[in-house]
């Protein structure tokens, strides 16, 4: 059988971070017992000047650094995100454009909350596969916003990270991927809403545990592997306990998730989570090492991966550009004042 | 090639003018330049008009048609031109009214300057004044106007050591010499204290480096030398007429601190009049900004290179140094609507030529050196005048 | 700014991947690109050939806008500089992820891909470089 999958990666992560205890603070609220409850300390904030398209450009380009294709060679770009700059003007053209991939080119941009990003790797896959197209880049990436006061702005940030698939000196084959997909309203924003909604503790077991834990144990069956069969283990990060409590109840121990469990530093990058978390992965990975992704996106569904990292992740030029930790270590505070300003929470005329 | 000479010169206040419209400013300094010129309407062979951006300051182009019309010549049908080099649009309006009597197709024409600018917004206008700028590959990218002559400035103190306190003592001379203007916009004395420490607007450049937003019009009577005692027994020679362009954006010159247009225009006036730096009395010069003032009076040939700090410092350019500059109070303190001020410069120097300064009045100049830029130096003009 | 979204449509090449040209008569780059070489003239007509600039340069001025145009009033106060690029040509454009402070002549920068402005909340969005400190 021949390999296929990811051929190289990369990721961008924003400089500035807010910590969970400043946004407590303005709310009256009491930043360590939030910080310890959510298991996040910070989180990463665009500046004005970044959005889904700045970071799923920069997190292209990194992939490209990291090996020698012809741009002009990628058939397929899709960018997964809650935050696309345009409602209607795709992301994906633009990113198109800044690699040089145009104009012989498939691109659309897809939706499905923090689970979008993954669907485009499951649709690079599968034109790669049937010899569509050569190349595919598939990428999630957000600039995702909450409501000023809600709970969810302690963990709604800015990231994002890239993939090229293909048949040819693969750096992670993907075994195999499914998904398991509902119609479960845990999470939402209406059309022309600024701010998401959500159902609360809803989102929890039915939601977020539910999807999740049965893609993951659906994978474990197709392929005949146990918890402990796998090197690691990426999980979608919503918060710090969510991706724990999850695994644990699955049967994989904290060292496994450790690698690619980014949210404490960064915050929920929505539709970069799971794939931020799987480039941070890469980074350190080593052939032979397996690996379990599985995404979640609200109202619902989960894309579950199993992949294997063969011998050529050693000749990926992985040094040519940031690790993901790099990216996390690379911060500047800053406060809520800045934070509501770069956020676009005032309303300006 | 014949001689032309400044018969008649008029201007208006300089200032924020609420009461007067673009066409009132016209009528106002064209009157007056030309009752001082002692020409009849009929005497008048065409029109140069110099004005930057009337289209986006007062929504009308079409101005060289204006002014005759605002002026009352549109009956008998004088030929009327707008020129237009941003800042230098004044400079470049003497220079064709010149040209065009130097080669003996005109004997008498008028040039004025005209610039409304307080009708839009102060953001507006500042918007407008960027259009000298590369709109495409300077202003597109966040830099303001400020922020190109900041770009120089910064250079400028790098490779010269130029200071924050040399800067603010050119907006202090100019304040003092408009202080006895009783056209300037700004007529009272700033101290180099209030001048280095004011609002910063792009590093190291704060307001009071900066030249306003300024209503007003400047007009002059050229005429060609051999007929001038035909109207008036105090004319004054242009001996010399210099242009030069270069790169539209700071970033495409040869060398940020040095405006070779400046340089290029003088040298080709010196050339024409057959005189040296030294041989100037008193220069009206560009200062947009008071780093501009300071990268003139070297561009001009007044000190070297990177010297122009030292030489403000030095006191060698106020109304009782050795080369006065800007007598009038410049643009920083007369004022610049923009169109204007190439003619107006033209204006200090005839008055000062003809012992008509009055408080600002130097001890027998004899000749007098006119400098205007468009952009960040993009376009220059240098005219040289000598009494006769 | 009300423009047609032609006028900056027009040059994403250049803003996205510094796209310029070269005159292989004299070796010359340039950018944006020139349509002829201003060195030779009439000898480089047909000889002007696209070339994708790398991106890296050096600090030639700098200043910090304090009072900004419109659309950008929210980034103030923000660093402009003019780089030179190792090809050759200069540009003008933002520094980002410094502090003030670090900005200096001389430093070392390579291009990133950042939102330039916006024709307000309902127009168009334009992308292209600013510059970022590297070694």
């Amino acid at each position: 059988m021949d390999n296929i999958g990811i051929i190289s990666y990369g990721s961008n992560i924003p400089r500035y971070r807010i910590k969970a205890g400043d946004i407590a603070s303005v709310w009256g609220k009491n930043g360590d017992t939030i910080s310890k409850g959510l298991g996040i300390n910070e989180k990463s904030v665009p500046n004005i000047d970044q959005d889904t398209a700045t970071i799923s450009v920069e997190s292209a380009r990194a992939a490209l650094k990291r090996c020698s294709i012809n741009p002009k060679e990628i058939g397929g770009v899709y960018v997964g995100s809650e935050s696309h700059p345009y409602a209607v003007k795709p992301t994906g053209t633009i990113v198109g454009e800044a690699i040089g991939a145009t104009p012989d080119l498939m691109v659309a941009d897809y939706e499905f909350a923090c689970k979008a990003g993954t669907a485009a790797v499951q649709t690079c896959l599968a034109l790669v596969k049937s010899d569509m197209i050569k190349y595919g880049l598939a990428i999630g990436a957000d600039t995702s916003q909450a409501a000023p006061g809600d709970a969810l702005e302690f963990s709604a940030s800015a990231g994002g990270a890239a993939f090229i698939i293909g048949k040819e000196k693969v750096i992670a084959n993907i075994n195999h991927t499914l998904s398991f997909t509902t119609d479960t309203p845990d999470f939402w924003r209406r059309a022309e809403r600024k701010y998401p909604s959500h159902g609360g503790r809803f989102t929890g077991a039915p939601a977020y545990f539910k999807h999740i834990r049965s893609a993951a144990i659906n994978m474990m069956k197709k392929m005949d592997t146990k918890p402990e069969d796998y090197t690691y283990a990426i999980f979608h990060q919503p918060n710090g306990k969510f991706p724990v409590n999850v695994s644990k109840s699955l049967g994989f121990s904290y060292d496994q998730i450790k690698q690619g469990l980014m949210v404490p530093f960064i915050g929920n990058t929505y539709s970069g989570a799971s794939l931020v978390g799987l480039a941070s992965v890469l980074d350190v990975a080593k052939p032979g090492d397996r690996i379990i992704l599985t995404s979640y996106g609200s109202g619902a569904g989960s894309d579950c991966f199993d992949m294997t990292i063969t011998d050529e992740i050693s000749n990926l030029a992985r040094e040519k550009a940031p690790k993901v930790s790099d990216m996390v270590e690379n911060k500047k505070y800053i406060d809520y004042g800045t934070y509501a300003k770069l956020t676009d929470i005032l309303y300006w005329e | 090639m014949r001689d032309v000479a400044v018969i008649g010169v008029g201007l208006t206040k300089f200032g924020e003018l609420w009461d007067k419209s673009f066409r009132n400013l016209t009528a106002e300094a064209g009157s007056k330049a030309i009752i001082d010129s002692g020409v009849s309407g009929k005497d008048i062979d065409a029109m140069y008009i110099g004005s930057m951006s009337s289209g986006r300051f007062i929504g009308q182009e079409h101005i060289g048609a204006l002014v005759a019309d605002a002026s009352g010549f549109s009956h008998i049908h004088i030929p009327a031109t707008r020129v237009e080099g941003a800042c230098a649009s004044g400079g470049l309006a003497v220079r064709e009214g010149f040209l065009s009597i130097a080669s003996g197709m005109n004997d008498v024409v008028v040039v004025g300057g005209i610039e409304k600018m307080n009708d839009i917004s102060g953001t507006s206008a500042t918007e407008t004044l960027a259009t000298a700028a590369d709109q495409e590959w300077e202003a597109f990218f966040g830099v303001t106007f400020p922020g190109i002559y900041a770009l120089i400035a910064t250079r400028h103190m790098h490779e010269y050591g130029t200071t924050k306190e040399q800067l603010g003592q050119v907006a202090v001379k100019n304040h003092a010499n408009g202080a006895k203007n009783p056209y300037a916009q700004y007529q009272r004395e700033i101290t180099i204290d209030k001048a280095i420490n004011a609002t910063m607007v792009a590093e190291p450049l704060g307001l009071l480096d900066c030249s306003p937003v300024t209503d007003g019009a400047a007009s002059i009577v050229l005429c060609a030398a051999e007929k001038a005692k035909n109207f008036t027994d105090k004319p004054v020679k242009i001996i010399a007429s210099g242009q030069a362009s270069d790169s539209l954006a700071l970033h495409g010159r040869r060398d940020i601190c040095t405006l070779d247009a400046t340089v290029h225009a003088a040298k080709m006036a010196y050339k024409q009049a057959n005189l040296n730096p030294k041989d100037i009395d008193l220069a009206e010069v560009h200062d947009c900004f008071t780093i501009a003032e300071i990268c003139a009076i070297e561009d001009l040939g007044f000190v070297k290179k990177g010297e122009g700090g030292k030489a403000v410092e030095n006191m060698i350019t106020t109304i009782d140094g050795e080369i006065p500059i800007n007598t009038s109070g410049g643009l920083k303190s007369k004022g610049h609507p923009v169109g204007a001020t190439g003619v107006a410069q033209i204006v200090e120097i005839v008055q000062q030529l003809r012992g008509e300064a009055d408080k600002r009045q130097l001890k027998d100049p004899r000749i007098g050196l006119a400098h205007n830029v468009g952009g960040s130096g993009a376009t220059s003009t240098v005219h040289i005048m000598e009494a006769i | 700014m009300k423009s047609n979204v032609a006028r900056f449509w027009r040059e994403i090449p250049q803003r996205y991947n510094l796209i310029g040209n070269k005159c292989e008569n004299c070796g010359k780059v340039f950018f944006p690109p020139k349509e002829s070489c201003p060195i030779c003239r009439r000898n480089s007509i047909g000889k002007m050939k696209e070339l994708k600039l790398r991106g890296r340069g050096q600090i030639e001025s700098y200043t910090i806008i304090h009072v900004a145009p419109e659309n950008f009033e929210e980034q103030v106060p923000y660093p402009i500089a003019i780089i030179k690029l190792e090809e050759g040509p200069k540009v003008t454009a933002q520094i980002v992820d410094c502090e003030l402070d670090d900005v200096k002549i001389g430093m070392n920068v390579e291009s990133t891909f950042r939102r330039i402005q916006e024709d307000g909340y309902i127009g168009a969005i334009y992308y292209g470089y600013k510059f970022k400190k590297c070694d």
